[in-house]
Parts: C-alpha cells; sequence; structure tokens
C-alpha cells in the first residue's frame, strides 16, 4: 500500500471534525430541507458565529501555549462597556473600538503579568480578573445598562457589523479576517512557531533560545484585543451594553476549541478545528429548532455532540502514537 | 603522526582550568582541566554524582562556575555574561536527553525551532526548511526514509533518531562542538548503533563533540580520547590509540 500523503496522515483529527459537522449538516437537511435548503439561515449564521468564533480562535492560541483564559466574558463586559462609553462621550464608534481593543491589551496584560511574573497558573488567575473585570464594570456602570441606537445611523457600524451588498454580515468577514490572520500567525510566522514549542516543552524552547516569558505574554495580549474587538462589535450589533455581556460565552468558546481537537495539555491544536468546532456549536441551537425539537433539547444535543466530537480525537491521538 | 602534532600546537577549541562549582555546601566540582582540540570527540566518563552532569551545565552555559578559567578558541569567557544563548552563538551547542525536541511539533520546526528562515514577509520559509531538514537526517546522517518525512511529529522517530535529529540541527548550525548529554541511555542496542554512527558522522564534517556516557563500550568506539572524573576532579586520561574498552574499564576501577 502507498504511504499516504502527509496531509492524510497527520491531520486526521481535522478529518474528523470535517466529518462529524458535515453528518451534522445532512441531518438537519434532511430532517429540517424548508429551513436547511434556503440560504437565509447560513446567513442568519454568518451574523451569529463570528463573535464567540473570534474568541475561539484566539482562545486556541492561548490554549496551544499550554495557558487558559477564564477571564474573558467579563474582559468582554468591560471591553464592551469602555466602547458604549467612549462612543457616548465622543460619538465616534471607532474610538471607542480603540478604546475597548485598548482595554483588553491592558486586562490581558494583567493575565500575563499574574502567570509569567508571579507564577500564578493561568486557570487560577483568570479566575481572579474574571472576578475583578467583572465587578469594575459593574462598578462603573452602577449596574445599569447602556443604549446607543443612534449608533447604527454611523458609517463605521456599517462597516463592521452592517449587512454588505444589502445581505452580508460584515462581522462574518471580520471574522474570515482574524481567522485567516491567526492561522497565518499560528503555521508560517516565527511568533506561532513559538506558541508551538512554550505548550509543548517550555524547557526545551528556553534551551533553544524562544522567550518563552514573552511570548506567553503577548498570547494573553492576543486574547485580551481581540476579546476586546468581539465586545466592541457585540454592543455595536446590539446597539446597546448591558452589565451582564459576555456570560453566556464561556461555555460556547471552550466548546469550539476543544471540539476543534485542540489539545488541553498545550503544544497541539489547529485554527481550522477551531474554525469547524464554532461553526458547528453556532449551528446546533437553530438547526434542532428548526427541526422541530423544542428548546428544551439544545443542551442536552450540545453534550451529545461534544462528547463524540472530543471521544473521537481521543481516540485517534492514541491510535496515532501507535 | 603529524596530524597528532598539529592537534597540540594548534590553540585547543576548549580549554577549562581549575574549575570549580559548589551547590551551598556541596562542591560538585573541585578543580577540573580539560581540554577539547579541533575535530576531536572527547569521551567523559563517570558514575553517577561524579560531577558529570554539572560539567555540561557549565560549558553549555546552563550554570555558571564558581573560579577558574575557560577559555573557547583562547578567548577568556567571563562566567558572568556565559549563558546558553552565547555559547550557541560561539558554536557551543548541547543536545539534552529531553531538552531538545517539542514532541508533538513536525521534525521540520523541530529542526530550525527558535532559528526558522524567513522571507522579506517575515514568514517561514516552510519547504524550504523542509527540504533542509531532510537532507541533513537523510543524507549527512544517514537515517532511512521509513517513516521520515518532514511533516510528522517527532513523536513517530525512535529514541535514537531524536538524538539524530538534534545532533544534526546543531551540526546544520554551525556548531564547532556538539555536547552531548548521556545519549545512548536507555536505548535499544540497535537504536544505540545509530547514535554512535551519528557521532561519527559529526567528526567526519569537521566537528568536535564531547560525550557523556557512563557505558565505556559506546565511548571507546567513538571518542579520541577519554576523561575519568570522579568525586569533581579528572582522575584519569586515556587516548583512543592505547585503549581498548579493558583499559578503560580497569582505568574506571582505579579511580573509584
Amino acid at each position: 500500500m502507498p504511504p499516504l500523503p502527509d496531509f492524510i496522515k497527520f491531520n486526521s483529527l481535522q478529518w474528523a471534525i470535517s466529518l462529524i459537522f458535515i453528518i451534522l449538516l445532512l441531518s438537519f437537511m434532511a430532517l429540517a430541507p424548508h429551513t436547511f435548503l434556503h440560504s437565509r439561515i447560513y446567513i442568519a449564521y454568518l451574523s451569529t458565529i463570528p463573535f464567540a468564533g473570534m474568541i475561539a480562535v484566539a482562545m486556541t492560541l492561548v490554549v496551544i501555549t499550554g495557558e487558559i483564559d477564564l477571564s474573558f466574558p467579563s474582559v468582554m463586559a468591560a471591553c464592551g462597556f469602555a466602547h458604549a462609553t467612549i462612543y457616548t462621550a465622543t460619538g465616534s464608534p471607532a474610538q471607542g473600538l480603540v478604546a475597548a481593543m485598548a482595554i483588553g491589551a491592558v486586562a490581558g496584560g494583567l493575565n500575563g503579568l499574574l502567570v509569567v511574573g508571579f507564577g500564578v497558573p493561568s486557570i487560577i488567575a483568570t479566575i481572579g480578573t474574571q472576578f475583578f473585570w467583572r465587578g469594575l464594570t459593574i462598578l462603573l456602570a452602577g449596574g445599569l445598562a447602556l443604549n446607543m441606537a443612534e449608533i447604527r445611523d454611523t458609517a463605521f457600524y456599517y462597516v463592521m457589523v452592517g449587512r454588505w451588498f444589502g445581505w452580508l454580515p460584515a462581522q462574518a468577514v471580520w471574522f474570515f479576517l482574524l481567522t485567516a490572520f491567526s492561522w497565518l500567525l499560528l503555521n508560517r510566522h516565527v511568533f506561532g512557531d513559538h506558541i508551538r514549542f512554550c505548550g509543548d516543552n517550555a524547557p526545551a524552547a528556553r534551551m533553544m533560545g524562544i522567550p518563552v516569558a514573552r511570548v506567553r505574554v503577548g498570547v494573553f495580549v492576543f486574547m485580551g484585543m481581540v476579546t476586546g474587538l468581539s465586545g466592541a462589535m457585540v454592543c455595536m450589533e446590539m446597539a446597546s451594553w448591558w452589565p451582564t455581556q459576555g456570560e453566556g460565552y464561556m461555555l460556547l468558546v471552550f466548546a469550539a476549541v476543544f471540539v476543534g481537537g485542540t489539545s488541553v495539555f498545550g503544544g497541539k491544536g489547529t485554527i481550522y478545528g477551531t474554525l469547524i468546532g464554532a461553526v458547528i456549536i453556532g449551528m446546533i441551537e437553530a438547526g434542532i429548532i428548526s427541526c422541530g425539537l423544542s428548546g428544551l433539547w439544545t443542551r442536552m444535543v450540545y453534550g451529545i455532540v461534544i462528547m463524540i466530537s472530543v471521544s473521537s480525537h481521543a481516540a485517534l491521538t492514541k491510535y496515532s502514537k501507535g | 603522526m603529524i596530524g597528532y602534532l598539529a592537534l597540540y600546537i594548534m590553540t585547543p577549541l576548549i580549554q577549562l582550568s581549575q574549575i570549580t562549582k559548589s551547590y551551598g555546601h556541596v562542591s560538585a566540582l573541585k578543580g577540573i582541566d580539560m581540554t577539547l582540540h579541533e575535530n576531536e570527540i572527547l569521551g567523559i566518563i563517570g558514575d553517577n554524582g561524579a560531577g558529570k552532569s554539572t560539567l555540561i551545565k557549565i560549558l553549555s552555559g546552563v550554570e555558571k562556575f564558581d573560579s577558574g578559567q575557560m577559555f573557547f578558541s583562547g578567548q577568556p569567557i567571563c562566567p558572568h555574561t556565559f549563558s546558553v544563548s552565547s555559547a550557541r552563538k560561539m558554536g557551543i551547542e548541547t543536545v539534552f536527553q529531553d531538552k531538545s525536541l517539542g514532541e508533538s511539533q513536525s521534525i521540520w520546526r523541530n529542526f530550525f525551532m527558535g532559528r526558522h528562515r524567513k522571507n522579506p514577509l517575515g514568514l517561514i520559509r516552510v519547504r524550504h526548511e523542509k527540504k533542509e531538514a531532510m537532507r541533513v537526517l537523510t543524507k549527512l546522517l544517514g537515517m532511512d526514509g521509513v517513516g521520515i518525512s518532514p511533516g510528522a511529529p517527532v513523536s513517530v522517530l525512535s529514541g535514537g533518531e531524536r538524538q539524530g535529529l538534534a545532533i544534526g540541527r546543531a551540526m546544520y548550525f554551525d556548531a564547532r562542538v556538539v555536547i552531548m548529554d548521556e545519549p545512548t541511555t536507555a536505548l535499544a542496542v540497535r537504536e544505540v548503533g545509530k547514535v554512535l554512527g551519528f557521532v561519527k558522522a559529526l567528526k567526519k564534517e569537521g566537528k568536535s563533540g564531547i560525550f557523556i556516557s557512563h557505558n565505556l563500550h559506546h565511548v571507546h568506539e567513538v571518542a579520541d580520547r577519554c576523561l575519568f572524573i570522579q568525586h569533581g576532579k579528572v582522575m584519569a586520561e586515556v587516548h583512543q590509540k592505547d585503549a581498548s574498552p579493558e583499559i578503560l574499564i580497569e582505568t574506571l576501577m582505579k579511580c573509584s
């Protein structure tokens, strides 16, 4: 038998997740042809999936580095609040976005300081910062939501979350660009290479001259900035900010990353896997409802899909080690 | 004979004199004298706790020595500024047993780890790197092609092949000295043969090497000269031309 080409042999997890995605999509098409054979549902997906999807892509880099960031739902609220406040004060949504991403970078830097500077394991450090950012935001906002209905009239709104050509949700384009950028970063840039080795064997990375501390801080800062971007875009899409913003994202983001085949032990993971993972997680709810099942089913189906995906990844990983 | 004389006329590549190192009250090295010549494989033999690993750490820049002098190509080395990265810049590269490779990463990524070739856009030249890595592994080191493709993760390589990858990487990046820390320990017999072959390839390429081991037979097969270390001191020196494994064993017995 001729040896399998590399791209099949060494990407079994990506093939597995693609297969799961296709099976899921075909079953939705079979069970709900009225919905899934028309473009409307897909355009709806293009408007809903990107917000959690962008964060999941950044989280993939964090997890490959061997770290984890549990603070992002609160950082998202803090960044959204910064966006709403600056927009209200200046009338410029672009300045609001810059403020949101700056706060995100600060939050990422704080996580990096705790993890790299003080040596707190990231799973613990980011529980702390998760409370801190939510608490600070609620305190500053006085617990009240902010309404920004007139943001819909700005050109910047159209650029970030408008419907291009009358149908294409702009956030899908930004999500695609961020995904492509992250793929390049992870697979073709030295920073991505450093990320892999930091997560795989940090002492070896240090021996080979990789600036491990700087790489870990950098990944947290990148994560924070993407969280800020997503937070600001959610505010624009909804034309409002509310104090519990981001709370529903925790499970969606981690489910997308791990369904996508990224290893919780670091060193292994793909942007493609997370992209498919985010799409799978993002399409389940609407899929179930259009199949005629009640919304009560959603959580259980999430559970089943996640269990099947992570089990097949584990089995494939074991198999490929021989 | 002339070649042999030339060795001693030329400046030695590495020279240590009266190097000491202690950890708290425990003195690991009590005045080590050592010379490594160009294109020489030096075997360092010693029992566990003899001071071998401390010596490697000092040579590779991981640890700083307390007193004594170290010269590289005749240049004195300052113990305070000497580090792993400055050692590598000078051409001293160390192959540590488990600190050299990222197991889940591909062979080509490991080969160029920390030293990637970039195009003007700052992106890694993946195709070029894959080709170069395979060239060194198959042509220079003579690894056979089975299972070895540049995109394969290092975890598919055998223990000996992993040592080969790290040694080949050092050769490719113009290391002048490759320090190998117990490269044959915990390997199957066939794998040991491979690693000894890589060490011979290293010598053939004109490089020098320091081969640390407690297996006399392995050292005997590749080393030009052997130093016996015990209790933090060099106890004996044996040249390859007048050594048999039996003489080495005898020397080791006398030292300990």
